[in-house]
């Protein structure tokens, strides 16, 4: 457990810096923006679950994955609002709206099981 | 408006704040894989659209760019995420179909696509 946990970390965090940094060598800032939603820990984590549990288990995993990146759109969207409208911490504007992602991604997805 | 490269933009990014997206990132990835292996398929996927790297990348861009920069890069985030959804979609039906191997590069490149035809649009929209 403690090797496949150090395992994700270092495939997360390189992937992760890669797409972050990439993200940096562009402008503008709209542009250089689509890399803070990059797959970057999806790719890592997919990686992982594939070797260990197969392609069934990934299938089930970003089926889910569809409600949390609707979510997303709607938080990323929030954000945006936010940031240009009001004067907070940009880490504490986008921690505030972890609720609403939160919120989001648990309606559709009790609304998936629901139907 | 057109893409271009930002190189003093990059040069000025610290190799203190790339080791922190390394740290951050590994962390949140580790925290992935746990989550899917506690509470199931179902959770571990939905955490992994969990917006957990955009604060922080918020706030470098708001400290080195200031705040309209920083909605602009929340505003291409929301282009990206739209991208993100075609990524889990692309996994979630062709990974069964093709493999792994095949189905999450493909993905990425989707994600990318995506992404890209939304932020033109973004772009278009923003200069009428």
């Amino acid at each position: 457990m403690i090797g496949e946990l150090a395992l994700r970390f270092v495939l997360g965090g390189v992937i992760v810096a890669i797409f972050s940094t990439v993200g940096e060598l562009f402008k503008p800032k709209t542009f250089a923006g689509i890399f803070g939603a990059a797959p970057s820990v999806a790719l890592a984590t997919l990686t992982m679950v594939a070797l260990r549990r197969g392609p069934r288990e990934v299938a089930r995993q970003t089926h889910a994955m569809l409600f949390g990146a609707v979510a997303m759109i709607v938080y990323s969207a929030a954000l945006s609002i936010i940031v240009r409208r009001y004067h907070l911490p940009a880490w504490l504007e986008a921690s505030l709206v972890w609720t609403l992602w939160l919120a989001v991604a648990a309606l559709l997805w009790l609304g998936w099981l629901r139907r | 408006m057109g893409i271009a490269l930002d190189l003093a933009g990059f040069r000025r990014t610290r190799w203190t704040s790339f080791l922190a997206r390394f740290v951050y990132g590994g962390v949140v990835t580790a925290l992935a894989g746990v989550l899917g292996h506690r509470f199931g398929a179902a959770i571990g996927g939905l955490f992994l659209a969990f917006p957990a790297l955009l604060p922080a990348s918020l706030t470098l861009v708001k400290q080195q760019d200031g705040r309209a920069k920083a909605a602009d890069d929340a505003a291409g985030a929301t282009c990206g995420a739209v991208g993100l959804v075609a990524f889990a979609a692309v996994v979630w039906l062709g990974a069964p179909r093709t493999g792994v191997a095949v189905a999450l590069p493909l993905a990425a490149l989707a994600w990318l696509l995506v992404s890209v035809v939304g932020w033109k649009l973004l772009d278009v929209y923003k200069s009428r």
